[in-house]
């Protein structure tokens, strides 16, 4: 992976340099207008921390099985992840929303599970800045149980109220926004791959470091 | 199978007799929730009455908060006698010792509730003995899914520091749907006219709800109180 | 389109929807700031964090870096 980083990053700029004059070109779409265009990076960005979302899970699943502190790098990564791409979710959301709903906010199936990850994220991070030594199992704790809250989540603020486009927007786009949205996908898709490299670098740094300071200590 | 219930039952007898000698929890728990009551009352009262919804939003956030008091403090007594690593060095399976955690708080919370309920079915009118059966089942399956959880967490921050901070912190974003459905079963309960289907629906989702969580926190209790 | 979207939208089950164009002229938003702000804050947030990730790892390799020549190399 290290030695794809340099390739994919410049992949990934001269992928993002061409996105906006992609998605220019996608037609307008006609109760929304353009307005509508801020789903091609708020969709994408959900794909991505639910992507996130379920490598940091799978992760702190294996990291308790397994033991393994490679793991427990791999899921504090995607947390970290999970948290920036859901907060580009929830910050232009709303944007949207006060356009096409004339709110900021509702209390949506997909808005509150959204927020819910977001705050369950908010706290594992939280808990690793701040708990000191023994807070990685109790993370891997969280992340497991806040992946199994989500479907109950959805379920509970569903049946309480439900406003969000559905699931079926995007495969019955219009050929001309297909285009453009998996484009805006792929990117997102390998930004979240270019980051988490990166961000496994620094934890993977850490580890070498503290080995070290053990060693220096025996001595 | 036997063994792994004894081995609960124990556990619950223990923090039982050791809650009636010093009856210490119940009476924190329970001043704090009445003390919870008061202000939310004091804050949403409008016009003499309360809005019907903030009864049942009520009556859940007392629980909630009391419910994070006990199980802050169950822990904390372990800690305090050292006995956490006695009980996790007993040749005794971790789930039962979760499990024994888990049935004595749900005892302590329900004293707490049999006091919180009638309370707050008289400061805001609300006719919470309507339907007494349900609310039962929806106040035992919503205190079993906070409790699952709690036990769980509680148990897991004994060796952290600044533990009484993280509980809350950690309890409440997993708890959610457990809110949102005692509190909108509570609501169809008292509503003018009562939604019966509407809260026996809620039930299910709590039910489900603890199925899942209990299961979970049994299979992970194990290898999350490992060092 | 139009007409596939409103069905898409108003689901049963939701109370809460108005099309926009019920909206009044007065509550109406321009687009335009809407977006920019939505592309803007992407934009900055990814450059936020890639900027505060490079920091760290300049900080952990310049720490490993100074540690490494402190301690003999046995490994």
């Amino acid at each position: 992976m290290r030695q794809l980083f340099a390739p994919l990053v410049f992949l990934l700029m001269a992928l993002f340099a061409f996105a906006p004059v992609y998605i220019a070109s996608a037609p307008y779409e006609s109760t929304m207008g353009l307005v509508q265009k801020i789903f091609y990076f708020h969709v994408p960005s959900w794909f991505a921390m639910f992507t996130a979302v379920f490598l940091c899970g799978v992760a702190s699943v294996m990291f308790l099985v397994r033991g393994d502190a490679k793991w427990d790098r791999v899921a504090r990564s995607a947390a970290e992840l999970a948290f920036l791409f859901g907060l580009m979710g929830l910050v232009t959301g709303p944007l949207w929303g006060r356009k096409a709903w004339g709110v900021w906010w509702q209390w949506d199936a997909k808005l509150t599970v959204a927020l819910l990850l977001e705050l369950t994220f908010g706290a594992y991070l939280l808990l690793r800045s701040f708990a000191g030594p023994g807070s990685e199992k109790l993370a891997a704790g969280l992340a497991i149980f806040g992946m199994a809250n989500v479907p109950f989540v959805y379920y509970a603020a569903h049946l309480w109220r439900t406003v969000h486009p559905t699931t079926n927007v995007v495969p019955t786009l219009v050929a001309g926004m297909r285009g453009p949205f998996w484009y805006a996908v792929l990117c997102y898709m390998l930004l979240l791959a270019a980051l988490l490299t990166m961000r496994m670098r620094i934890e993977e740094q850490h580890a070498d470091l503290d080995r070290l300071y053990l060693e220096s200590d025996d001595q | 199978m036997r063994a792994f219930w004894r081995t609960a039952w124990l556990i619950v007898r223990k923090d039982l007799t050791i809650e009636l000698r010093s009856r210490e929890i119940l009476a924190m728990t329970t001043f704090f929730a009445v003390a919870c009551i008061l202000m939310f009352a004091v804050a949403f009262v409008k016009d003499g009455r309360a809005l019907l919804d903030a009864a049942a939003g009520i009556l859940w956030i007392a629980v909630f908060f009391a419910g994070t008091l006990a199980l802050g403090r169950t822990f904390e007594r372990e800690r305090h006698g050292d006995t956490v690593r006695a009980l996790l060095l007993a040749p005794a399976p971790r789930p039962a010792i979760y499990v024994g955690k888990l049935l004595g708080m749900l005892v302590l919370l329900g004293v707490t509730e049999l006091l919180v309920v009638p309370l707050i079915a008289l400061l805001f009118q609300a006719p919470l003995f309507d339907h007494l059966l349900l609310l039962v089942a929806l106040l035992t399956t919503g205190t079993i899914g906070f409790c699952a959880v709690g036990t769980l967490f509680a148990a897991m921050l004994v060796r952290t520091r600044g533990r009484d901070v993280w509980l809350p912190i950690l309890l409440y974003p997993i708890t959610i749907p457990v809110i949102i459905a005692g509190v909108r079963g509570t609501v169809a309960l008292i509503e003018p006219e009562a939604d019966l289907v509407m809260a026996r629906f809620w039930i299910l989702v709590l039910f489900f709800f603890d199925v899942v969580f209990v299961t979970l926190s049994l299979w992970t209790f194990e290898p999350l109180m490992t060092d | 389109m139009k007409t596939l979207l409103l069905s898409l939208m108003l689901q049963p089950g939701q109370s809460e929807f108005r099309p926009v164009t019920e909206i009044p002229a007065s509550e109406q938003l321009p687009s335009a700031p809407l977006l920019i702000a939505a592309y803007a804050f992407v934009w900055i947030a990814v450059f936020a964090y890639v900027w505060l990730m490079w920091r760290r790892l300049g900080k952990v390799e310049r720490e490993l870096k100074a540690l490494s020549a402190r301690v003999p190399a046995k490994r």
